[in-house]
């Protein structure tokens, strides 16, 4: 499988990576080669193979629910680009 | 007094105990070495204050007869790692500014065994990479050159500026991390021991997250036993990981000297790659014969599915790292370029704010995880993933107690290397002999054995079964006592 330019433009949407039109082309070649190269995976015979999700054989632990931290807003937002009273400040998104 | 900065880990812990000199005296030796060696660029941050005042609070404690197993030894600290109050960058243009209101777990650990930070490491960003050449400060330089030639060499990646201070005498020892071999790759190319434990062994907590699953900590050291000593530290079982373990750690330090008498080394048929250098033939070689000679059996082994660990890797770290990556944002912490809203600003952050490799990654990782790619892309990944992991099983339940390969295919290259800038993949095979031990999460060291023709070090790979580094620390000081050489780069920085 191989990806088009405009493939390019809309992964750059999904992956919310502005990409330049001139760059496009470039992008193109080099996701390619990527995918190239991992498509000798086509080779394995994976029939009944189960997908790894734990790589060490262990259970996700669970604690009790209750709150362990927080209380300190202002250490929260401290290296925020912009806030206001210990809350994030980003560009209007409801008119 | 001779120079402070040329003792082995163990040596300063040994002379620091016995009052030979002090922890600030040490510290400030080394702060005089990093101002010296700005050429090689293997700081992006020199905390020298706080490294005097931890350094002043160590030799109280040492003067009382006090103090934890690394009290006063200074260490430098990967960017990777937060670190309350300084620079934690990941290298990364994105988090500019950026200062943790908190610190990591293995940090903390070193701090509460007395260890003293001197500053934050360069290294490839967000640890992606096999030169050290992505970081946005610029690349690391080797301290190695070619006999007879002043180009400069990478000293490998991610963690390039971790093993290229540790090389240079800029440091006792470094954290370092290892997603793909960006631990014992650096270590191979720069005359140094690294180590990455088996997944679960450190805390991941606080450390930037690259690909969570393949993720591991471990240190770089000048010496086998200097490593087992940073890791006893660093290791530990921790809450606030959900896949730690919680294994106690056992004294690495003590399995150092232990030896190899009576265990089986296995050599895998697939790691012997067309077009390998005969150099990296008879240093694999050399290293069979200096563990047999002390009483270790050889064994051939094939572990079948080697060759698509790597094209596995590049569909999956590149999946988990567009998912781990997507909090930079610019609006939580670091850079925020603007936009006409706010999906324009996220967009106009991370195009400025990554660069090329990273990009490339995440735009990677987002296709092989968008609608209708999944299964064909990440899903195979996984199963195979298994396979791989299965080949290591079998091997182990056969009677191998550990593997020995090379550490890499090649020496140092050069920095700006014109084949890899136009091929990614040509960059991505340096890890061609590390990456199928982070995909079955295994334990896997690497320590120096040897040079190439140009004199420059070359590294031998042991590989372990889970939770069994102490087999791996007794197995790389047999290489080290066997080599036969010292690993010093000749100074020109």
């Amino acid at each position: 499988m191989s990806v088009d330019a405009d493939t390019v433009r809309r992964i750059g949407r999904l992956a919310r990576i502005r990409i330049e039109e001139n760059d496009v082309e470039a992008l193109k070649g080099e996701l390619n080669t990527i995918l190239g190269f991992v498509e000798q995976l086509n080779e394995v015979d994976i029939d009944g193979v189960e997908p790894m999700t734990s790589v060490t054989p262990m259970q996700l632990r669970r604690r009790e629910d209750k709150v362990t931290a927080g209380g300190h807003p202002e250490r929260i937002v401290s290296n925020a680009p912009e806030s206001e009273d210990n809350f994030f400040v980003v560009p209007k998104v409801v008119e | 007094m001779s120079d402070l900065t040329k003792l082995t880990l163990a040596d300063t812990r040994k002379g620091l105990a016995n009052k030979e000199f002090t922890s600030v005296e040490v510290t400030e030796a080394y702060l005089g070495a990093i101002e010296q060696a700005k050429s090689l660029n293997a700081y992006v941050s020199v905390t020298g204050d706080r490294a005097v005042e931890m350094a002043k609070a160590s030799d109280e404690k040492l003067a009382k007869g006090e103090g934890g197993s690394l009290e006063g030894v200074p260490l430098g600290i990967k960017d990777l790692f937060a670190t309350k109050g300084a620079h934690t960058q990941a290298a990364s243009h994105i988090l500019d500014g950026f200062k943790p209101e908190y610190e990591s777990t293995v940090t903390s650990n070193l701090w509460r065994d007395g260890a003293v930070m001197l500053g934050k490491l360069n290294m490839d960003e967000f640890a992606m990479g096999s030169s050290n050449e992505t970081s946005y400060y610029g690349p690391v330089i080797n301290p190695y050159r070619a006999k007879g030639s002043n180009k400069d060499l990478v000293p490998g990646g991610s963690s390039g500026g971790s093993a290229s201070a540790v090389s240079a005498w800029l440091c006792a020892g470094a954290t370092a991390t290892d997603t793909g071999g960006s631990i014992r790759q650096p270590a191979a190319f720069t005359g140094t021991v690294g180590i990455k434990p088996t997944y679960g062994r450190c805390s991941r907590w606080g450390i930037v997250a690259f690909a969570s699953s393949l993720d591991q900590a471990g240190p770089i050291t000048r010496t086998v036993e200097d490593s087992a000593l940073m890791l006893n530290s660093m290791a530990g079982f921790d809450t606030m990981d959900s896949t730690s373990a919680d294994i106690a750690v056992p004294d690495f330090a003590a399995a150092v000297e232990r030896g190899v008498k009576g265990l089986t080394i296995g050599v895998p048929k697939e790691y012997r790659m067309d077009g390998m250098p005969d150099e990296i033939e008879k240093l694999w070689a050399d290293g069979l014969e200096w563990l047999k000679a002390e009483g270790a059996q050889v064994r051939d082994i094939s572990l079948p599915h080697t060759k698509y660990a790597l094209p596995a890797y590049y569909i999956v770290a590149p999946a988990e790292a567009s998912s781990n990556l997507a909090r930079y944002d610019g609006v939580k912490y670091g850079l925020r370029e603007s936009g006409r809203d706010i999906t324009e600003m996220y967009e106009n952050t991370r195009a400025s704010g990554f660069g090329r490799e990273v990009k490339r990654r995440v735009m990677i990782g987002t296709y092989v995880l968008s609608a209708g790619y999944y299964d064909a892309y990440y899903k195979r990944a996984q199963k195979v993933r298994t396979l791989i992991k299965q080949d290591f099983e079998k091997v182990f339940a056969d009677g191998i107690d550990a593997i020995l390969t090379p550490a890499t295919p090649s020496a140092a290259f050069g920095v700006n290397d014109q084949d890899m800038a136009a091929d990614p993949v040509k960059m991505y095979l340096n890890d061609i002999f590390t990456v199928t031990v982070n995909m079955a999460g295994l334990p896997g060291i690497a320590v120096p054995a040897g040079q190439d023709s140009a004199g420059l070090p070359l590294g031998l790979q042991v590989i372990g079964k889970p939770f069994d580094e102490e087999t791996l620390f007794a197995a790389g000081r047999v290489i080290e006592k066997s080599r036969g050489m010292d690993f010093a780069p000749e100074r020109w920085w």
